[in-house]
């Protein structure tokens, strides 16, 4: 049991570290200014990466060759476009991935 | 003019939150639930997956845990591969370095709980008018943390006995990534971030294969943006 402790600790330790590494760095040190070029373009490659992986498990090969996943996605983006609701969006897309998952 | 007469009266930041939330209710019930579910189904104590989701509370990570817990691997091991999952918050961080230094009450508790949907939440949604912008980053930690560890807890005591089919909830998160995207959109108009970040995932799946495309693909997309720096800013 102590194993387990010690394991989850080290993990949570390493976790917490990672997320408060940049604040501890820029405590008290002024952030250069390529941070400030940096912090307009990271949201939108984050969410680019975050969407792109996952998709990284979709087999295109085999049938149904991950269209549940794409067609869902496009609906989930034409909504948002179209209502900007994003419950909506949400809901939607994802009631029509666990209908395709099941029919296709 | 007398501005203390205008001030509007604050409003409470739950319902607002909990709305911006419930995506990651979604997903983190139905993620949450398979956690624990596999993590007692492994042998391990049940009462580890809540504790693993207030201690650690980063999905991956945790589900990596699993193995290695049960394989019996060292705590360096461990904590070099919980390092290699987790760089990426490092880059999170970089870019709230602005927002959560406003913040005061609850800098430390929305450091320890950025997740990569808090993430998206907090940088692509605004608090709406009255709301304490501080109070609603907080409320949407709070809410996604405590969806994620009753997720595991439940999941762990009675993953097993759950009837109703829910192959496929997990989608949600999916869908909240790109409604983020699609917000992402409107307010940075440049091709640029989505051409190389896109690129970067191509690369990253080239060299680093699908187990480590995040840390891959967040590296090099970073790499790429500041190549691009003369021409970009």
């Amino acid at each position: 049991m102590s194993y387990w402790i010690l394991a989850m600790l080290a993990m949570g330790a390493v976790t917490l570290l990672c997320r408060a590494a940049p604040f501890l760095f820029f405590m008290k040190r002024k952030p250069p200014p390529v941070l400030e070029y940096l912090e307009a373009f990271i949201p939108p490659m984050i969410m680019t990466i975050l969407v792109l992986n996952a998709f990284k498990g979709i087999d295109f090969r085999a049938a149904p060759h991950g269209l549940p996943e794409i067609g869902s996605a496009l609906a989930v983006a034409a909504l948002q476009l179209w209502k900007r609701h994003a419950l909506l969006s949400i809901v939607g897309g994802t009631a029509l991935y666990m209908i395709l998952i099941r029919v296709v | 003019m007398d501005t203390i007469g205008l001030q509007t009266k604050k409003r409470s930041a739950l319902p607002s939150a909990f709305a911006a939330s419930f995506p990651v209710l979604l997903g983190y019930i139905t993620i949450g639930l398979a956690y624990g579910l596999l993590l007692a189904r492994s042998g391990l104590p049940w009462w580890l997956a809540p504790l693993m989701s207030v201690v650690v509370f980063a999905g991956a990570a945790q589900f990596m845990a699993i193995g290695l817990f049960t394989s019996g691997a060292g705590i360096a091991e461990i904590a070099l591969l919980t390092l290699v999952i987790n760089a990426r918050h490092m880059v999170y961080g970089l870019s709230l370095l602005d927002r959560f230094g406003a913040c005061k009450r609850f800098k430390a508790y929305l450091v320890y709980a950025l997740t990569d949907e808090t993430y998206g939440i907090l940088t692509t949604v605004e608090p709406p008018e009255g709301v304490d912008r501080e109070e609603f980053y907080a409320a949407v930690s709070a809410f996604d943390q405590s969806y994620w560890v009753i997720g595991g807890f439940v999941g762990a005591l009675v993953g097993g006995i759950i009837p109703f089919d829910a192959t496929g909830l997990d989608f949600a998160l999916t869908a909240l990534f790109v409604v983020l995207l699609v917000e992402q959109t409107r307010s940075m108009r440049r091709p640029a971030p989505y051409l190389v970040a896109t690129a970067s995932t191509a690369a990253a799946l080239l060299a680093v294969g699908p187990d480590n495309l995040l840390v891959g693909a967040i590296g090099l997309s970073i790499a790429g943006i500041l190549a691009l720096r003369r021409r970009l800013s």
